[in-house]
């Protein structure tokens, strides 16, 4: 049987952010995703140095390792000098390269964050472009981008840039610089785990009866890892807006 | 106590930031949100203070909002940046500028994991070469971008045409400053001040005549976390830490709240908005919002630049209320202009608008 430990191991950010563990929890007092959601990373931690398979191979296929927010606020505060939100990047990784993410809801997210983010990277060399943030999607972002993106030309103007331009913000990336992305990808394993999350995805959909397609988001498996929520996500809901609503208003 | 002896005990708070010549990388947040600040830090480098800034626009993401949305192995975010470095190398520059707070922690994370794995700069070097036939040399210096507006504030502040003072009533404007988590909290060496004492925006606030406030939450987290905000199903998450940010500083009344993160900036402008729209509640002094700015367009300000051009009407909490305290006429008018200097439609529902 694989040794998951070992695996972790192999990755240079779970050997640094995790020597001994003395479970003092300052990284849970100190963590926004443990005042949000049913998050402990003190737990995680205390988990993964039992360095038990089945317990490893339970997280990697659980909801918790996806609540962190990666602030890294608990790396400022360990005593030990650990970094709990690194443990979780080496479980996230390992998740998915095992296929494990499938198997949580907040996991099986991977997959939107692969076809939003991941297929901008190397479609248009940018994690974030103007043009994708449609206020239809995003309507938080409120009226002044609504405003921004329906005169994004007239808007980038005003402001010294050209949407597609040669130089300057939200220039176009050529074509031949594109291809050094991807070839970077292909060389170090980005294309690899791009690959892992689309084929298990796919065939999480296959086995939950939704429409998948291979490109895009209009279909409905796509639409559903972005917005499903089932509510047993976060902690003691009254708890938290006790601390935090109730501030005399 | 000698100064000597203070400069000793404060050295690992202090970070040395270069006089010039930068390889400056855009941000993928910055540009699409605050095209402006990316803007004026280059103007008011190259023209307010004689700078070399440079640029290569073959420089592209560094994929860190996909490498801490978990989809970007690491292997392959070091490959990436170490193609920025051969570009700067292949250029000349040994000093990088980083617009972008989360580009700014991935860059001191993957230098401080080559200190401490060697193999993995090595690998790193192989990986670019095979992949891009590029080599690259490690360069001197990183410097997020507002360390550098940081080492030149008061050249700035002696150039000033406004500062950060109420003119009607001559007091100092009540200043929020919030540093991004990225900026000190994973590698504090890289920051100025640290993880304990980030100084790099009260130094800016101090020399342009504002006073800085001291709330419980100041070093609470902006709420980003990655996926926690690009997926819709977990975006109250990233709502429910920018709230509790709000509540903390609601009662020191700021004027203004400055931002060294883009995305900070946006989430705190963004949420005010969805606050109001949801529940009702406007934060600020009568109740006009608290407006959220760029360091850049902070510095913009000062020097007298046009608020119009800087960006600042593309906040959904609108500055003219702190504009006219500063002293700066600005036409609310003239806001939003085509490129042909025609006026577009006003957006309707903005804060203070």
């Amino acid at each position: 049987m694989e040794d998951l430990y070992s695996r972790l191991m192999q990755d240079v950010r779970f050997e640094e952010g995790l020597k001994a563990c003395m479970n003092c929890g300052i990284c849970t007092g100190i963590c926004p995703a443990a005042e949000y959601y049913n998050y402990d990373p003190r737990r995680v931690v205390d988990l993964v140095q039992t360095r038990n398979n089945d317990v490893i191979r339970e997280l990697l296929k659980s909801e918790t390792i996806w609540y962190c927010g990666q602030c890294m606020s608990c790396k400022t505060r360990c005593p030990r000098g650990n970094t709990p939100g690194m443990v979780i990047m080496a479980l996230r990784k390992l998740s998915q390269e095992l296929g494990y993410f499938t198997a949580s809801e907040k996991g099986r997210q991977q997959f939107a964050i692969k076809r939003t983010v991941g297929d901008n990277v190397l479609k248009h060399g940018y994690c974030v472009v103007s043009y994708d943030v449609d206020p239809k999607t995003h309507p938080e972002q409120g009226p002044a981008w609504e405003h921004y993106y329906n005169h994004m030309e007239d808007s980038l103007a005003r402001l010294g840039g050209e949407l597609n331009g040669k130089e300057g913000p939200t220039r176009r990336i050529a074509d031949e610089v594109l291809d050094e992305l991807k070839s970077i990808f292909r060389v170090t394993g980005g294309q690899e785990l791009y690959d892992a999350i689309e084929e298990a995805s796919e065939k999480k959909a296959e086995e939950m009866g939704m429409e998948f397609k291979k490109e895009g988001r209009d279909f409905e498996y796509f639409r559903h890892v972005v917005s499903s929520d089932n509510g047993s996500h976060q902690a003691e809901p009254e708890d938290v807006r006790r601390d935090v609503y109730e501030t005399g208003r | 106590m000698k100064p000597e002896g203070k400069k000793r005990i404060w050295a690992e708070y202090q970070k040395e930031i270069p006089d010039d010549h930068f390889f400056y990388v855009r941000s993928c947040i910055r540009q699409t949100f605050f095209a402006g600040s990316e803007q004026y830090f280059l103007k008011i480098l190259r023209d307010d203070l004689g700078k070399d800034v440079y640029e290569d626009p073959r420089h592209t993401t560094c994929t860190g909002i996909g490498y801490h949305g978990d989809v970007v192995p690491f292997e392959t975010i070091q490959a990436v940046v170490a193609r920025h470095f051969a570009l700067a190398t292949e250029a000349g520059y040994k000093h990088i500028a980083i617009s972008c707070v989360t580009s700014f922690g991935i860059y001191s994370e993957i230098l401080e994991t080559w200190k401490h794995f060697p193999e993995t700069l090595e690998r790193t070097r192989e990986d670019l070469y095979k992949a891009t036939g590029r080599t690259f040399e490690v360069p001197e210096t990183i410097s997020h971008t507002s360390d550098i507006i940081y080492k030149f504030r008061d050249e700035i502040a002696r150039k000033a045409k406004y500062n950060l003072i109420d003119i009607a009533t001559g007091k100092p404007l009540k200043v929020v400053e919030h540093i991004g988590c990225h900026y000190s909290k994973m590698f504090p060496k890289y920051g100025v001040g640290g993880a304990e004492f980030p100084h790099v925006l009260v130094g800016m606030i101090e020399s342009w005549g504002g006073d800085i406030i001291d709330y419980p939450e100041r070093r609470h987290c902006c709420g980003f976390g990655f996926r926690q905000y690009l997926v819709q199903a977990n975006r109250g998450y990233s709502l429910f830490a920018s709230r509790k940010k709000f509540e903390s500083m609601e009662p020191y009344r700021p004027d203004m709240i400055i931002a060294n993160c883009p995305g900070c900036t946006m989430f705190m402008d963004r949420w005010q908005y969805t606050i109001k729209e949801i529940e009702g509640i406007t934060y600020g002094s009568d109740e006009r919002g608290i407006p959220v700015l760029t360091y850049e367009e902070v510095a913009g300000l000062i020097l007298g630049y046009n608020p119009w051009e800087l960006g600042l009407q593309y906040h959904n909490v609108q500055s003219l209320q702190l504009l006219r305290k500063m002293g700066i006429k600005a036409d609310p008018a003239e806001r939003f202009l085509a490129k042909d200097g025609s006026r577009l439609p006003e957006p309707a529902n903005l804060i203070n608008g």
